[in-house]
This record gives structure tokens, sequence and C-alpha cells, in this order.
């Protein structure tokens, strides 16, 4: 595998930190908005972004994540079936306007199930998405990001991995290109 | 390693440690999903499930059906009364009459011991053991263990007695199974007749004293006794098995410790459980009925993911 670095650590910061900046043009005071970040890797990008907005906005924003692992659409087209995460929604998405977020936007298949697992909790009034890196022209369905970070464009046997401070001890992206042997 | 070992749940003696550990993981998602506005995930709706009760059943059966409505399973209903087994059908002929209408699960309850292993070898279908006459009901001891591990943290170290009509209980096999995987001490009490006589084989301690039993305890589980299947006297009276082995508030308030009370319903209230003891906040009677469908839940969805496609 040939790793190449596609975010290094100040990129990420800065991208981080212009998400955050465009979610306050569009969402003012965040009185109405809720943040929700998909399991298991999405929650990272809610937690970090949760701390700029709190600081910049100085007031406390509204998270959750969720757990999408009964609402996928590969249940049984799977070698064994995946050990589900925690949903940790504890309000009403009721007319809210909901940012989901997550990592990486790949196929779009994980968004559709969130979406589906989101309307368990409520009608929200308006559903945005906010990804850290879009693996565009790779998409199954037609779910575009509103909010991208670094669009990259990208092989099927590529892999892109997007690594935190708090767990792999670096915030950095990385795309692993499979060399041709391989 | 997040797969069942087994591809059928006949009963808890084939189940691992790991199986359980897995089993009750997927539960706690389950918990989280049915105490939501809605109640219901997609995962299984594509797939057909047959509740099959050649014996009366009222709570295992809904809670069934409510694990498999949740899942958003199909499901189709069948019970002994009123259908063709009175004809002289035979087991595997209904099953599979009832499998070609394209059913990928069995949900069985029998009064034969060995019914859910004998039909899972013999029809093309995930089978579920709801309860083989005096043999096994293995989510019900799933459950019961997943209750005790809520309450008490684990279970793994904890002390459980089981007591009651042993001799007839498939409840009482499970528990002893299921708890004697996960780590825990089991001890039966009871009158001497309602204990079968190598059940110290299986590991476990027999006392006939109460009294001894709950001292020594962090769990009781309180067994009903099986009328239906006793067919001769066991004891002298209902009176008297209620004076020695009924749990009431007097005895539970004269122990030592604070012990967690158990009991897998039906309650026949004032035989071997008094209703303050039932009612009493040491009980977790209605927490193992609420966590009965999202064992079940756990239990369909992970033997669901086995199913092959067509």
């Amino acid at each position: 595998m040939e790793k190449q670095v596609i975010l290094n650590e100040k990129q990420f910061t800065l991208t981080l930190l212009r998400l955050c900046h465009q979610l306050i043009e569009n969402h003012n005071d965040f009185s109405n908005t809720v943040l929700i970040g998909l399991q298991p890797r999405g929650i990272h990008v809610v937690n970090r972004m949760k701390k700029i907005l709190e600081e910049k906005l100085g007031q406390s924003i509204q998270c959750g994540n969720l757990d999408i692992t009964f609402y996928r659409d590969d249940f049984r087209r799977r070698e064994r079936p995946i050990i589900p995460s925690v949903t940790n929604i504890d309000f009403i998405i009721e007319g809210k306007v909901v940012v989901l977020i997550d990592d990486v936007l790949y196929t779009g298949r994980t968004i559709r199930s969130g979406l589906d697992a989101l309307m368990a909790f409520g009608r929200p009034a308006r559903v945005e998405l906010v990804t850290l890196i879009d693996r565009r022209f790779n998409r199954d369905l037609p779910i575009q990001a509103d909010y991208i970070g670094k669009a990259v464009d990208t092989l099927v046997s590529e892999r892109v991995s997007v690594e935190w401070a708090e767990i792999e001890g670096e915030d950095k992206v990385i795309l692993f290109t499979p060399k041709e042997h391989e | 390693m997040n797969n069942l070992s087994v591809d059928h749940l006949t009963g808890i003696k084939h189940l691992t440690r790991e199986d359980i550990e897995i089993i009750f993981q997927t539960a706690d998602s389950f918990k989280q999903v049915i105490n939501r506005p809605i109640k219901k995930v997609p995962s299984l709706r594509d797939i057909t499930i047959a509740n099959l009760f050649f014996e009366n059943s009222t709570r295992t059966k809904l809670s069934f059906e409510l694990a498999e409505k949740r899942l958003s399973a199909d499901v189709v209903n069948f019970s002994a009364s009123g259908s063709s087994v009175k004809k002289g059908e035979t087991l595997v002929d209904t099953v599979n009459n009832i499998l070609s209408m394209k059913v990928d699960m069995v949900v069985m309850r029998h009064a034969s011991p060995g019914a859910a292993k004998f039909l899972s070898e013999r029809v093309n279908a995930r089978v579920i053991n709801a309860g083989d006459g005096t043999h096994e009901h293995p989510t019900q001891a799933l459950l019961d263990s997943y209750s005790i591990r809520e309450r008490l943290g684990s279970v793994e170290g904890k002390k459980v007695v089981i007591v009651g009509d042993i001799l007839h209980s498939r409840v009482a096999l499970s528990n002893i199974y299921a708890l004697q995987k996960q780590g825990a001490e089991v001890m039966v009490c009871g009158p001497t007749t309602l204990i079968p006589k190598y059940i110290h084989e299986l590991g476990v301690h027999v006392e006939h004293n109460l009294m001894k039993a709950l001292n020594w305890c962090d769990v009781a589980n309180m067994l009903r006794i099986q009328l239906e299947r006793q067919d001769i006297q066991y004891f002298p009276s209902l009176r008297e098995y209620s004076m020695q082995y009924g749990l009431n508030k007097e005895i539970l308030d004269h122990l030592d410790k604070e012990i967690v009370v158990m009991h897998p319903g039906p309650i026949n209230r004032g035989v071997e459980i008094t209703s303050d003891v039932a009612d009493s906040k040491q009980s977790i009677i209605l927490n193992q009925v609420e966590n009965g469908v999202a064992v079940r839940m756990a239990v369909i969805y992970l033997l669901a993911s086995k199913i092959e496609r067509n």
C-alpha cells in the first residue's frame, strides 16, 4: 500500500475551523439546530466541531450520536453481522434543523441509512450534511454533502483513513493506494 | 468475533460464553430502540418468521411476536389447538408445509424435550427453541442473565439460587447452563421430590432449607410449581409448600443483605412468592419482561444474519 497524506495536522485544523464558520454563517445562534454524528467515526468530527463552535459562540450546542447498524441495506450480505454502537440522542428533533456529520462520504449508503434512522426520532425541519472528506465520483446513491472539508478523487481500490489525535495520536487524513502487483 | 457459533438456538448448552456476550451487546442496542418514540427498525423486512406454539404460552409468544415485529419481519402464528396436528400430522410434515410457504425462521414451543433440535436437523430454516417440554428454554435464561447483569453489573462471581420445581422446569436447566457459562455459582432449592436425582452432576449446590439458600445468594429466582406437568403428588399440599418454600416480605427483611428477586412468570401469588415481594423494589420481574423483548430481538437478528439469500 502506498500512503499519501491528503490533510496534514495544520490543514486538518484549518478545515475543521472553516466548516464551523460555514455552519455559523447559515445557522446563526444554533437555537434551532442540532449536530448529529454518525457512529462509529463521525462522532469524532462532531466532538471537535462542538468544541470549536462552543468556543466561538460562547454557548452550548446540542449534539448527539446516531448508530445506523439496524438501518443498513447490507444486512445478510456481509460475512458477519456488525455489532452496533451506542445511539445517544437525548432531545427531540421534531421541527429542528439537523446537521448530520460523518468523516468520509463515499457511496452515500451510510447517509441513506442515517436519514432513515433519524426519522425514528421525529420529523426534522431540514437535514444538512457535513463531511470531512468527500470521495466524489464514487457515489452509489444521489446524495451530496452541503459542507465539504476536502473533496478527493479516488479509485474504488483505494482507501481513505481519517485519524484523530485522541485515538491514533495525530490529526491527519491518509489515502492508501494499493501497488500494482497487490 | 461477532458472529454466533450456532445456526439455531436449540439450547444454552450449545452456546459459548462469547455467544452470550454478543447477544447481550446486541440486546443493549435493541433496548435503546424499544424505548424510542418509534420502536421499530427495518433490518428484517425481507424475513418471514413462523411462531409455532404446540403448547400454551402468553408471555413468551407475545414477547417473540413483538420482537419480530419491531425488527420488521413478517410474522405468521400457529397454535396447536385448531390445527391439523390434531388430525395426526407429524411435526416435520407440519413444519415443512409451513416452510413451503417461504418461511425463513421458526420459533417453536413443544411439549417434547428435544423437539427443537429434532426440527433443526430436518428443516431448512433457522430454529429458535421457545421451550421444549422439561428440557430447555434458552431465551428465558438469556433474559434472566441479562437482567442480572443490568441490575448487578455482571453475572460473573454472583451466587444465584433457583427455588422451586426444578424437576419440571426448563427454565431451571437453561439458567444453570447460562449462569455457569458466565462464571456464576448456582444453587437449587426445593423439596427433595422436586430436585432431580442427578442434578449435582451439573455442578450445582443443592439445599433444602430456603433460609440457608437465601442467606447464601445474591439473586433468588423463584419458579412456579408446574402442576400441569405433575402426574403424581410431589408434596402434601400447596399450602405446605408455600409455608416452606414461599418467599414473603418477612423472610426477605430478616436476611442480612439485600438480594435481587426474580420470577420467570406466570406468578402464582401467595404460593411461591407473595404480592408484597413480587411488587417490591428488590424484585426485577417486570424488568425481566421488558428485557425479554430486547434479548429476543438480538437472538433473532443474529440468527437471521445467517440466513442465505436466494
